[in-house]
């Protein structure tokens, strides 16, 4: 049972309209009780990952398969009860403003349990605990900096120890500290809960720091490479170096396309 | 051929909007039972929906009390009737300009606020966060939202037409010198509890229904964007203020279609 993966993506394409793939017939296996990092560059799909795995959005072809379960986006109930088994670091936070931190956190407790108030007091501290934040309970979320948020966030995603852990950019806005705790706490979590984890974000050193597993997409919807971290930081193909290293020349290119500099800014012009 | 087809296109979208319309309304409805279950959240609404309405509800209901009592003393006592005006401004607040204008200017005040929040709370993610975490929106949040619409706009619909005749008897007994014996009277003999207040109270409950609905739909299915937001509070207004009025003129039909 531990050799199947947690999560199949089985040659799954996917697009917002028909004129725009934004994945395109890709399969990943992500394993039970690993941290995986899906790494790529601004507009590459990830975020749209993580959203078929929730059953946001159903594939245009292809299929998402949570623990041995094909997601089936139109079936409400069947998305409740995996969803139940999920939680999610959005990339902006999602918190509810018009909620303090604690209250926050406590929310799926109290909405998805019938645990008595004083026990989801102490889970509630105990998360923000983890995260640094338990100072700062009592405070609206208006009243924290956005680093702080997306740690609030955090600790709502982990509330209910869930089984799939899925971050969205957990380390963007975070300051050196908060970032290196953050990597630590969700490397600590997996292996204390032994939770799947699946982490998106640009942050190549904290994502090859804490990861099992690498996957780097393309835009396009395509898997440019996996494995190790180790066997992506040595891989010898152009495209992962120009990714891992932040090499501003290869074969990806900075600019979108456009027409030749000359046509815009007259005849000797050069980029 | 291109006339046709766009006329064909327009047509399609159009029964499409309505539609969809429909599904999130019945949706809306089926949510409805589960959110009673949780009574404290239509409360904490009802008092963030109509509590917060009362000020512009009470002083425009005033206001159309005052003027509704100098025009009526001047039509009126061209022909003598001038001691009929406490009916006629009771029957036109009851039955009419309680439950449109009150429904109006909740579009205006509440409409709009729901959907502002609605869209925001989808711009942030948070609808898209409750889905994730295996919590219904339409449950936890626009249902509650519907049922404090829906209860709460009578109530404002009845504190506009007591504060209209309230300001009416300042004007015509006060400052006119209508007899206020008379004035009370011909309330009282003239204005059938059932036939005129318990239509205007049933106009607006559906009055309610159709202002909150579209608030609640413009906002969840707002392009979650600031300007998706604005176009989204925009549209509330004028839809709900035109399903009022045209829902008016149907119920005013049916109910008072024989004298």
């Amino acid at each position: 049972m531990s050799d199947t993966p947690f999560i199949d993506i089985d040659h799954v394409t996917f697009g917002y309209d028909s004129r725009r793939i934004i994945l395109n017939d890709i399969s990943l296996q992500f394993a039970r009780g690993k941290v995986t990092a899906v790494l790529g560059g601004s507009g590459c799909g990830k975020t749209t990952l993580l959203r078929l795995i929730g059953g946001v959005h159903a594939p245009n072809s292809g299929r998402v398969v949570f623990d041995g379960e094909v997601v089936n986006a139109s079936d409400k109930l069947q998305l409740f009860r995996l969803r139940r088994r999920l939680g999610m670091l959005f990339q902006f936070g999602a918190l509810f403003t018009d909620l303090s931190v604690f209250d926050n956190v406590a929310f799926p407790l109290r909405e998805m349990s019938d645990l008595p108030e004083p026990l989801i007091r102490h889970i509630v501290l105990m998360k923000l605990n983890a995260v640094g934040l338990r100072g700062a309970a009592h405070l609206r979320i208006s009243e924290v900096s956005g680093g702080m948020a997306r740690r609030v966030a955090l600790a709502r995603a982990i509330a209910l120890d869930p089984e799939l852990i899925m971050y969205d950019e957990p380390f963007a806005g975070l300051d050196l500290v908060s970032m290196g705790v953050a990597a630590k706490l969700i490397r600590t979590l997996t292996d204390v809960t032994g939770a799947t984890t699946l982490l998106i974000s640009h942050d190549v050193p904290q994502c090859m720091a804490i990861s099992d597993h690498v996957v780097l997409l393309a835009t396009g919807g395509r898997v440019v490479a996996q494995g190790t971290p180790a066997e992506l930081m040595d891989s010898a193909d152009p495209e992962v170096r120009q990714f891992v290293r932040g090499e501003p020349d290869g074969p990806v290119k900075f600019h979108y396309p456009a027409r030749a500099v000359a046509d815009d800014f007259g005849p000797g012009a050069s980029a | 051929m291109n006339f046709l087809q766009s006329v064909g296109q327009a047509t399609l979208a159009l029964l499409g909007r309505w539609g969809h319309g429909a599904l999130f309304f019945l949706e809306l409805l089926r949510a409805v039972p589960a959110s009673l279950r949780r009574f404290g959240l239509v409360v904490t609404q009802i008092h963030a929906i109509g509590n917060r309405s009362l000020v512009i509800i009470l002083a425009s209901g005033l206001s159309v009390g005052f003027v509704l009592a100098l025009q009526m003393y001047y039509a009126l006592s061209t022909y003598g009737a001038a001691e009929s005006l406490g009916l006629i401004v009771n029957l036109a607040l009851v039955r009419e300009l309680g439950p449109v204008v009150a429904a109006l200017l909740f579009a205006g005040r509440a409409g709009t606020s729901l959907t502002a929040e609605i869209g925001l709370m989808k711009a942030g993610e948070q609808i898209a966060a409750m889905e994730l975490m295996a919590i219904d929106p339409k449950v936890r949040v626009l249902a509650p939202r519907f049922l404090g619409g829906i209860i709460s706009m009578p109530l404002l619909a009845a504190l506009f037409s007591t504060i209209g005749i309230l300001g009416a008897y300042v004007v015509a007994v006060l400052l006119i010198g209508i007899d206020s014996g008379n004035f009370w009277s011909i309330q009282q003999n003239g204005v059938d509890v059932w036939r005129d207040v318990g239509n205007g109270v049933v106009k607006s409950i559906v009055f309610g229904v159709i202002c909150t609905a579209v608030a609640l739909y413009q906002g969840f299915e707002t392009e979650a964007t600031p300007e998706g937001v604005a176009y989204a509070t925009t549209r509330t207004v004028v839809t709900a203020s035109l399903g009022v009025l045209a829902m008016d003129f149907v119920l005013t039909a049916l109910m008072f279609s024989t004298p």
